[in-house]
C-alpha cells in the first residue's frame, strides 16, 4: 500500500505538470507570430498614398497618445494613465535613432496587426492593437508612407511608469493568450436591412481604426476586452469619465437615428446634445475630418448593434425634496428651459439627454462642475460654452440639480448622491 | 457672440470686467494678439491653470482669435483703485521702476514697453492698470517660478528675473493703487526700439 505522503506527492506532480502545461499552452498561444501578410505597394513616396494615410492617421487617431499639448507633431511623451501605471505615447516619427525611422513597412504592419515591436517584443495594449489588428495592409501601408513622410523628431521615448507586475513585458504572452487574437482578413457579414457596402465599412472603421470599443466597451479584471458586452458601455479605466453604450439603449443611442450620430461625430454637436470630454477630444482631433461618407457609414454600423437585454433602470427616491428643482429654476433653467427644453442651438435638451441619463453621473457633474465648450469643428466653428459652476455649487447642489434632472420630464436614471459629486471633484479641475 | 461667451464670463465677469475676487482678472479692452497668445499658452501648457486649459483643449485656433478679438472691443467701466495695505516709499521705489527702471540691475522701467501711460499696444502689448494685486503678484511670481511663459524669445521672463521680491512687491502695490483714466486704450503700435526681443503672435488666417 502507497504512504499517504506518496500520494500527495503523485497530486502535486500531475498538477505541476497540468500547469506547466497550461503556461507553455498560454506562451505559444500569447507569442505566436501572425501569418504574414505581402505589401500592398513598394512606393511609400506616392503623394497619393500619403494623403490617404493622413486621413487614416486624423481617423485614427495617432495624436491623441503620440503628441503632447503644444508638442511636436508625433514625438511621443503623452502620458496614458491606467489602473496599471501610466504609460507614455512613444515617438513615431521618421528619427532613426529615437523614433521609427529604422522601421520597414513590415515591422510597422507588424506592430498594428500583432502588437509587436520590430524585434518581436510583445506590445502594451495601451497601444490599441487590439483594434488595428483589423487593418487592411493598404491601410496600414498608407499610415507607414504618411507617418515617414513626416518631420523626424529626435525624442526619447520616455519609459512607462508600471507597477509590479505589470513592468513585467513577458506576461504580456499570457495577457494575450486571454484577450486577444491577430485579425484574420472575412469581413463580417452584415444583418439584413442596412447597406451591406455602407455596413461593412462602418464595421471597419469602428472596430479597427476608430478602435471605439477600447473606451465604449467594457473589460474584464485583466483589462482585457469583454467579448460578450461589445459597446455596452463603460466607466474610463480610470473612472474619471464614462463612455456611453453605443448601443440603443437609455443613456446610449436610443433615438439616434444615422443623421444625428454622423452629425456628432463630424459637427461635434446635434440637436440631442454635444460631445464632452474626452468624446470632445476625439472629434476635435479625429471625427470631424471624416468624410461625410465614412460618417455615415460609422453611424449605419452602430445604429444596428443590438440593445442587450436588460431591465431598463427604475428611479430610486429623490431625497432631496424640492432642492433640487429651485437649484435647477436658479442656476439652469435660464438656459436649459423650465422643462429642461433647451433653447436655441446653443444650449442642449436635458429632457431625454444621454449625458444627463447614464448609468454612472460622472459626466454630468463634471459637465457642472468644469462646465465646457463644445469641440469647435468646421461644421461648428464658434460653439457655445457651458459655465463651470465649481466654486458656485456645493455638492450637496449639484447632487440635488442632478437628481431632479434624471428623474424629471420622462428621464429616468438613479439619482446622485454627494459622495459622488465629491468623488468627481477629484477629477475635475481644481 | 456674448451667448457663446458665458463659460468665460462666468469668472471674468460680465463682458470681461473681471471677476468677483482677485483671480480672475479683466479681459475686456485688452489687445486682441495678447489675449489670443494667452488662449494658446492655457492650451499648450505654457501657462498653467487647469479649468483654463479643459475649456480650450478642443477649440481651434481660428475661434481663440475670434474671442480674443470679441473682449479685446469690450470696454465696460474700470472699478475705482483697490486700496490695499502699503506705504510711501513702497509706492515711491514702484514709481521710479514704473518710469525709470533700475539701470544697476539693467532693468529697464514698464513704460519702456507698456507706454508712457501703461495702456499697451496693438498687438500684444498689455496694459497694466485696472488689475487686481493678488492678480499682478501672481503673474510677475509665476514668471520668476517659470509656471507662466511664452514660447521664446520670452522677454518677461528676462526682465521679471532682473526683478528682487521688494521691487516686485512695489511694482504691483503701485499699479493696483492707480485709477484708471477715461480714455484708457491699448496704442495703435507699440513703442520704437523695444529693448528686448518678445515672442509676437501670429496674425488671424485670412477668413476664406
Amino acid at each position: 500500500m502507497r504512504s499517504p505522503l506518496r500520494l500527495v506527492g503523485s497530486v502535486f506532480a500531475v498538477l505541476l505538470i497540468i500547469l506547466v502545461i497550461a503556461l507553455a499552452a498560454g506562451w505559444w498561444l500569447g507569442t505566436r507570430p501572425a501569418e504574414p501578410v505581402a505589401a500592398s505597394t513598394q512606393d511609400f513616396d506616392h503623394p497619393a498614398l500619403i494623403e490617404r494615410g493622413a486621413y487614416l492617421a486624423r481617423l485614427g487617431n495617432c495624436a491623441a497618445c503620440h503628441t503632447t499639448a503644444g508638442g511636436e507633431p508625433f514625438s511621443g511623451g503623452r502620458a496614458i494613465p491606467t489602473p496599471f501605471g501610466t504609460l507614455y505615447g512613444s515617438n513615431i516619427t521618421p528619427d532613426r535613432d529615437t523614433g521609427i525611422g529604422a522601421w520597414s513597412a513590415d515591422d510597422f504592419w507588424r506592430a498594428l496587426h500583432d502588437g509587436r515591436g520590430p524585434d518581436g517584443s510583445l506590445l502594451y495594449p495601451a497601444f490599441p492593437y487590439t483594434s488595428y489588428t483589423r487593418l487592411s495592409r493598404e491601410d496600414t501601408d498608407a499610415l507607414y508612407a504618411f507617418l515617414r513622410s513626416q518631420p523626424a523628431v529626435s525624442q526619447p521615448d520616455r519609459p512607462h511608469e508600471l507597477r509590479f507586475p505589470y513592468d513585467q513585458r513577458f506576461l504580456l504572452a499570457f495577457w494575450r493568450a486571454l484577450n486577444f487574437r491577430a485579425a484574420t482578413p472575412s469581413p463580417p457579414s452584415p444583418p439584413e436591412g442596412p447597406d451591406a457596402t455602407l455596413w461593412q465599412r462602418g464595421a471597419y472603421l469602428t472596430e479597427g481604426l476608430g478602435h471605439c470599443a477600447e473606451c465604449h466597451t467594457p473589460r474584464n479584471r485583466f483589462g482585457g476586452l469583454r467579448g460578450d458586452a461589445p459597446f455596452a458601455g463603460t466607466l474610463m479605466p480610470i473612472g474619471d469619465w464614462y463612455a456611453p453604450a453605443l448601443t440603443p439603449v437609455r443613456g446610449g443611442l436610443q433615438g439616434w437615428s444615422v443623421a444625428d450620430i454622423a452629425t456628432l461625430l463630424r459637427a461635434g454637436t446635434t440637436p440631442h446634445g454635444g460631445a464632452a470630454g474626452p468624446m470632445a477630444e476625439v472629434v476635435f482631433d479625429s471625427s470631424q475630418y471624416l468624410t461625410p461618407q465614412d460618417a455615415e457609414a460609422i453611424a449605419t454600423y452602430l445604429v444596428n448593434l443590438e440593445a442587450p437585454a436588460h431591465p431598463e433602470p427604475s428611479p430610486v427616491e429623490n431625497v432631496f425634496g424640492q432642492l433640487g428643482a429651485q437649484r435647477y429654476e436658479q442656476h439652469c433653467a435660464s438656459c436649459h428651459g423650465e422643462q429642461g427644453q433647451g433653447k436655441g442651438p446653443g444650449w442642449p435638451p436635458l429632457a431625454g439627454n444621454l449625458t444627463a441619463q447614464l448609468p454612472d453621473p460622472v459626466n454630468a457633474i463634471r459637465v457642472i462642475l468644469d462646465g465646457g465648450f463644445a469641440p469647435g469643428t468646421a461644421l461648428n466653428p464658434q460653439p457655445y460654452g457651458m459655465p463651470p459652476f465649481r466654486h458656485r455649487l456645493s455638492d450637496t447642489d449639484v447632487a440635488a440639480i442632478l437628481s431632479h434632472v434624471r428623474q424629471s420630464w420622462g428621464n429616468v436614471a438613479p439619482a446622485v448622491s454627494p459622495n459622488d459629486v465629491r468623488k468627481a471633484r477629484r477629477h475635475a479641475a481644481h | 457672440m456674448a451667448d457663446r461667451m458665458l463659460a468665460c464670463t462666468a469668472c471674468h465677469g460680465a463682458e470681461g470686467r473681471a471677476g468677483a475676487d482677485g483671480y480672475y482678472p479683466r479681459i475686456a479692452g485688452k489687445p486682441a494678439g495678447y489675449l489670443y497668445q494667452q488662449l494658446v499658452n492655457f492650451r499648450d501648457g505654457y501657462r498653467h491653470y487647469e479649468p483654463m486649459a479643459l475649456l480650450l483643449r478642443q477649440l481651434p485656433d481660428s475661434y481663440l482669435h475670434d474671442i480674443a478679438r470679441y473682449f479685446s472691443n469690450q470696454h465696460p467701466p474700470y472699478p475705482p483703485p483697490e486700496r490695499t495695505p502699503t506705504t510711501p516709499q513702497q509706492l515711491q521705489r514702484g514709481e521710479t521702476l514704473m518710469f525709470s527702471g533700475d539701470p544697476a540691475r539693467e532693468l529697464p522701467s514698464c513704460a519702456t514697453c507698456h507706454g508712457a501711460d501703461l495702456a499697451g499696444s496693438t498687438p500684444d502689448i498689455p496694459g497694466l492698470l485696472g488689475l487686481p494685486r493678488d492678480y499682478l503678484t501672481a503673474q510677475l511670481g509665476a514668471w520668476q517660478g517659470g509656471t507662466r511663459r511664452t514660447p521664446e524669445p520670452d522677454c518677461m521672463a528676462t526682465v521679471v528675473a532682473r526683478l528682487a521680491p521688494a521691487d516686485l512687491a512695489a511694482v504691483t502695490a503701485w499699479l493696483s493703487h492707480q485709477p484708471v483714466p477715461g480714455d484708457y486704450r491699448p496704442a495703435a503700435a507699440p513703442p520704437p526700439d523695444l529693448p528686448l526681443e518678445c515672442h509676437a503672435s501670429p496674425a488671424p488666417e485670412a477668413q476664406p
